[in-house]
C-alpha cells in the first residue's frame, strides 16, 4: 500500500511545541465534537458559548472549575510523576482512596484539635497511605519486575473494595453509627473543614492553592536535581543509568512512593475541602485517578503543565453539569472529553514525529 | 568479470536541510564484481546507496541498469528490477521462521503460503551460496551472523541481480565474516553484483575487486583493488597521510608501581553461565595492557566486573593495592577506573539526552555540578563548552543530543568525561570500533596520551593491529581464562591468533 503522506521521526523536538501541540490538539477536538454536535442537531457555537461562560468567563463558574480541578491536579501530577520515570502507574485511583481513607482518619480522631493541626495531619495522613500503598507496586516492580501495569490496576480495584468495606461492610472507625438504612460515613467536624481562600474575587479551595504549590516543586525536584536527573536518566536510558551506578530499584521505589503520596495528598484534599466523609460510592464513581492519567497525557507529563491541563478538565466537568438536561444529554459531554484525549494522544505522536508527503520523501535517519 | 555496466550512477545530487549528503557523485559497477564503496562516516555512502535503493530520490542527476535509465519510486521498485539492500541493522521478524521471513512481503506468492516449498528452496540457496542456516529456526534462535545471512536470502529469494550490503561485517566475528567472503564470491562468480559499503580498509582490500572512494559526498576516484594498497586507499579517504605504525611511547613502564591488580577473578554472564574464570593480571602506571580474544570469550564481563557493573563470583580488584567493594559502580568510580564501553550511545551514554548532561552522568554527584543535591545550571553549561571546545567535539551546541552526533563525536563526548574525572584506570571495550580512519587516529592518540601521563590502560579490542600498535604487553582471552600473556614486543599476528583460537603457547612453540 502506498501512501501519499507518511511519518518521519523527529531529529529534535522544538520547544514551542510543549505549547503548541495540546493547543492544537484541543482545537482539532472542538472541531470533531462540533460535528458530533451538529448530528445531532445541536449549534456548536452556542454549546461552545455555554461551556466558555459555565466553566471559565465568570468569577463563580471559575470557582466552580477550580473544585472539579482540584483532585484531577493531584492525579495528575501523580501520573506526571511516575510516567516521567517510565512506569505506567495506572493506580492513581487507588492511591487517592487511600489517602482519602488516612485523612479521614486524622480528621475524625483529632477533631479536637485546632484546625492547622487537623490539616497538617490530614495531609500527612492522607499522603503516607497514598504512598506505602504506592510502594506495594513499586517493591514488585523493582525486585520481581512484576508488570506495574497490572498490579497497580489490580491495586484500584482493592483500595475500591477497601472502601466499601470501611463503609458498608463492618462497623468501622470511620462508618456513621446513627446511619440507620443506607450506611454513610462519619462526618468531620466543621472545623477540620480546609478553609477556602479568596483571591481576587475568586474562591480558591485550600487544596488546589495546595496543588498549585505542589507542582512547582515537583517540577523543580525532575527539572533541577540530582534526584529528578537520575529519574530521567533510568527512564530513558537504563543501561547507562546502571553504567553510571545509579541505584534504579530505589529510585523506582521512591518515585512510585512519592507519587502515591501525592495522590493520598488529593484524597486528603477532597475531604477536608469538599466531602467531608469518607465517601465510598462517590469516590469510585468519581473516577478521578483515570482521569489524572489523561491530565498529565494532555499536559506531556510536566508537573506545573499538569495543573494548568487540570482546570481546563475541570472546566469541562463543570461546564458538563451545566450543559446536561432535557435536550443535551451528558453523554455529548463524555464524547467531548473523550475526544480531547483521542487529539491528544495524537498530538503526542505529531511532537516525536512529523508528516511528510511522499514527493519530498526523505526518511528516518539523517544523511550518513 | 565481465566488462558490462550493470549500474550507472552519474551527477548525484542529494541535499538534506542544511548538508549537501551527494554532490556530483559518479559511480558504476560491473557484473560479476565486488565493488567496495568506502568513505568515512558522512561521506555520503548510506545516501547514495539509498538513492539507488529507492528509498531516497535524488535531487539531481541519473541512474542507468543495463544501459537503460530508470527512477524507482519505492525500494519495493528497485528491488523488482533486482536490486536489493542487506542492511545493517536487520529488518526480521524475530518470532517468524527464517523462511516465513525469507517471503514476507513478496507478493508473488500469492494468498497462501506453501511452508515446505518455500523452505526447500530456501535451503538450496542457502547451499549454493554457502549460507548456512536452518530455514526452520525461528529468527530470535539465531546468532548475528545467522540473522545477517536470512537478510542476504530474503534479497537472493527475490532474484536480486545487484545487492548492497552496508558494513555487512560491522556485526560480525572474523570467522564469519571470512565466510560472508566467501559467500559474496560465489554470488559475482554467477555473475551477480555485489556493492559493499564499508570503512574497513582491510576488509576491502581482502574482498573487492575495485574500489570507489568517496569523501565529502564526492567522488574521489575509482580503482582496481589489486593496483592500489591500504596505504592508498586510506590516503583517498581522509584526504592525508595516515600512520598506521607502532606508535610510540614515552614511558617505559618497567619500574613503576601497580596501579590494578585483577586477583583471581570469576563472573557469570546474563544467563548464569561463567564467563571468567580465575582471571588474574595487573596493569602498572603509564602501561597500555592489550587483551586479545575473539568477542564472547569474557571481554564484556572483565571490563564490566572491574568497572563495578558485574559482581565478582571469586576474586579482588584493587587500585594501588587498595581493594575495591564487588560489584559497586560508585566505588569504582571514586577509585579512579575510568570506563569506555562497547555499546556507546546505550551504556556509555544516554543518547536521547544532551551532551551537557551526558558530561554529567558521573560527577552529578559532586561539586560543583551539584550541591545540596541540586543540579547548578551553570556549572553544568560551562563543563560542558569547556569539554566540547577541549575535545574538539563538533556540535551546534551543548544541549544537542548526542544521538544526533556523529559516530567520532559520541566517542569524543565519552572520552571527554571519562578524561576529565583524572582517572588511574582507563578500561576501553572496542573503543574505535564502527569508527572512520580520522576519528580512529582521534581515540587512539588520547588513549596514547593518557598512558603517557601515567594512566593505565586495559584495552580490549578485537583489531590485532590495534592492539599490536598501541599495547605494551598483552594478555588472551580465551572461554573465560587468560591464555596467554606476551610482551606486544615478542607477539605476533600469528601467535595470539592461535591462543585466540585456544592453542595453547606452549604446544605451538615446542
Amino acid at each position: 500500500m502506498k501512501s501519499p503522506l507518511r511519518l518521519e521521526r523527529r531529529l529534535t523536538q522544538p520547544k514551542k511545541l510543549n505549547w503548541l501541540v495540546p493547543l492544537i490538539s484541543i482545537a482539532a477536538a472542538l472541531a470533531l465534537g462540533a460535528i458530533v454536535l451538529l448530528l445531532t442537531g445541536k449549534n456548536p457555537l452556542s454549546a461552545y458559548h455555554r461551556i466558555l461562560e459555565t466553566a471559565f468567563t465568570s468569577k463563580s463558574s471559575f470557582s466552580g472549575t477550580l473544585v472539579s480541578a482540584t483532585p484531577l491536579a493531584f492525579t495528575g501530577l501523580c501520573a506526571a510523576l511516575t510516567f516521567r520515570a517510565g512506569i505506567i502507574n495506572i493506580g492513581g485511583e487507588g492511591q487517592f482512596f487511600m489517602g482519602a481513607v488516612g485523612a479521614t482518619l486524622a480528621g475524625l480522631a483529632l477533631s479536637g484539635q485546632p484546625t492547622a493541626i487537623i490539616i497538617l495531619s490530614m495531609v500527612v495522613m492522607g499522603a503516607l497511605f497514598g504512598g506505602l500503598y504506592a510502594v506495594i507496586a513499586g517493591v514488585l516492580k523493582a525486585k520481581f519486575n512484576t508488570n506495574e501495569i497490572i498490579t497497580t490496576l489490580m491495586l484500584n480495584y482493592l483500595a475500591g473494595i477497601f472502601l466499601n468495606y470501611l463503609i458498608f461492610g463492618s462497623t468501622s472507625y470511620w462508618r456513621d453509627p446513627q446511619s440507620m438504612g443506607f450506611p454513610t460515613g462519619k462526618q468531620l467536624q466543621p472545623r477540620a473543614f480546609w478553609p477556602s481562600l479568596h483571591i481576587v474575587g475568586f474562591t480558591v479551595p485550600l487544596g488546589f492553592l495546595l496543588a498549585t504549590i505542589l507542582g512547582m516543586l515537583l517540577w523543580f525536584l525532575y527539572a533541577r536535581t540530582r534526584f529528578g536527573y537520575e529519574v530521567n536518566v533510568i527512564a530513558d536510558a537504563p543501561s547507562a543509568a546502571r553504567y553510571a551506578g545509579m541505584r534504579t530499584r530505589w529510585k523506582i521505589i521512591s518515585v512510585m512512593a512519592i507519587a502515591g503520596a501525592v495522590a493520598g495528598f488529593g484524597g486528603a484534599s477532597d475531604v477536608g475541602d469538599f466531602r467531608h466523609v469518607l465517601d465510598a460510592k462517590g469516590l469510585q464513581l468519581a473516577g478521578y485517578g483515570y482521569t489524572g492519567i489523561v491530565v498529565a497525557a494532555l499536559a506531556r507529563y510536566n508537573p506545573v503543565s499538569a495543573v494548568t491541563v487540570a482546570i481546563l478538565m475541570g472546566g469541562l466537568t463543570n461546564a458538563g453539569y451545566a450543559l446536561q438536561g432535557p435536550n443535551f444529554p451528558s453523554g455529548l459531554v463524555g464524547t467531548l472529553q473523550g475526544l480531547i484525549l483521542f487529539t491528544a494522544v495524537a498530538g503526542e505522536v505529531l511532537t516525536r514525529y512529523r508528516i511528510r508527503t511522499q514527493k519530498s520523501g526523505a526518511l528516518s535517519e539523517v544523511a550518513a | 568479470m565481465s566488462e558490462k555496466i550493470a549500474v550507472r550512477m552519474s551527477g548525484i545530487v542529494k541535499r538534506f536541510p542544511g548538508v549537501i549528503a551527494n554532490d556530483g557523485v559518479n559511480f558504476d559497477a560491473r557484473e560479476g564484481e565486488v565493488h567496495a564503496l568506502l568513505g568515512e562516516n558522512g561521506a555520503g555512502k548510506s545516501t547514495l546507496s539509498n538513492i539507488l535503493t529507492g528509498l531516497y530520490r535524488p535531487d539531481n542527476g541519473e541512474i542507468e541498469l543495463n544501459g537503460e535509465s530508470i527512477s524507482f519510486s519505492s525500494p519495493r521498485a528497485a528491488l523488482n528490477a533486482g536490486i536489493g539492500m542487506v542492511h545493517q541493522h536487520f529488518r526480521l521478524v524475530s518470532s517468524f521462521t527464517v523462511a516465513e521471513n525469507v517471503v514476507l512481503g513478496d507478493e508473488s506468492t500469492g494468498t497462501f503460503l506453501n511452508a515446505g516449498d518455500v523452505a526447500q528452496k530456501v535451503e538450496e540457496l542457502s547451499q549454493r551460496y554457502n549460507l548456512a542456516v536452518d530455514p526452520r529456526a525461528r529468527v530470535w534462535q539465531l546468532s548475528v551472523g545467522e540473522q545477517q545471512r536470512v537478510e542476504i536470502l530474503k534479497v537472493l529469494y527475490r532474484g536480486a541481480r545487484i545487492l548492497i550490503l552496508d558494513e555487512p561485517t560491522a556485526v560480525l566475528t572474523p570467522q564469519e565474516a571470512d565466510a560472508l567472503f566467501i559467500t559474496l564470491r560465489a554470488m559475482v562468480k554467477e555473475g551477480r553484483t555485489v556493492i559493499f559499503i564499508s570503512h574497513k580498509l582491510d576488509e576491502v582490500m581482502a574482498v573487492s575487486d575495485r574500489v570507489t572512494v568517496l569523501r565529502g559526498g564526492r567522488t574521489v576516484g575509482t580503482i582496481e583493488t589489486a593496483h592500489s594498497s591500504r596505504r592508498e586507499l586510506a590516503r583517498l579517504m581522509v584526504g592525508r597521510e595516515v600512520v598506521f605504525d607502532r606508535v610510540e611511547r614515552k614511558i617505559n613502564s618497567s619500574d613503576k608501581e601497580t596501579v590494578l591488580r585483577v586477583n583471581a577473578v570469576s563472573a557469570l554472564d546474563d544467563r548464569g553461565n561463567k564467563a571468567l574464570n580465575d582471571v588474574s593480571l595487573t596493569i602498572k602506571t603509564g602501561e597500555v595492557l592489550g587483551v586479545a580474544g575473539v568477542s564472547g570469550n569474557g571481554q564484556r564481563e572483565l571490563a564490566e566486573v572491574i568497572a563495578g557493573m558485574r559482581h565478582a563470583s571469586a576474586g579482588t580488584i584493587s587500585v594501588n593495592e587498595k581493594e575495591i567493594p564487588n560489584g559497586k559502580v560508585r566505588h569504582a568510580i571514586s577509585a579512579g577506573i575510568a570506563h569506555v564501553p562497547e555499546d556507546r550511545l546505550h551504556t556509555g551514554l544516554a543518547s536521547s539526552h544532551s551532551i551537557e548532561d551526558n558530561l554529567i552522568l558521573k560527577s552529578y554527584r559532586t561539586q560543583p555540578i551539584s550541591r545540596y543535591s541540586v543540579l547548578r545550571r551553570k556549572a553544568i553549561q560551562e563543563n560542558a563548552s569547556q569539554l566540547v571546545e577541549q575535545y574538539d567535539v563538533k556540535t551546534p551546541s551543548t544541549e544537542t543530543p548526542v544521538r544526533l552526533l556523529s559516530g567520532g563525536n559520541v566517542q569524543k563526548v565519552l572520552l571527554a568525561r571519562e578524561f576529565s574525572a583524572n582517572p588511574k584506570v582507563l578500561i576501553a571495550a572496542s573503543p574505535t570500533r564502527g569508527l572512520d580512519v580520522g576519528a580512529i587516529e582521534n581515540v587512539r592518540s588520547h588513549i596514547v596520551a593518557a598512558a603517557d601521563s601515567g594512566v593505565g590502560v586495559l584495552l580490549i579490542s578485537e583489531d590485532l593491529e590495534e592492539l599490536l600498535s598501541l599495547s605494551d604487553r598483552i594478555v588472551v582471552l580465551y572461554e573465560g581464562r587468560i591464555v596467554g600473556d606476551l610482551p606486544t614486543s615478542s607477539a605476533t599476528r600469528e601467535s595470539l591468533g592461535l591462543l585466540m583460537g585456544g592453542v595453547a603457547l606452549e604446544e605451538h612453540t615446542s
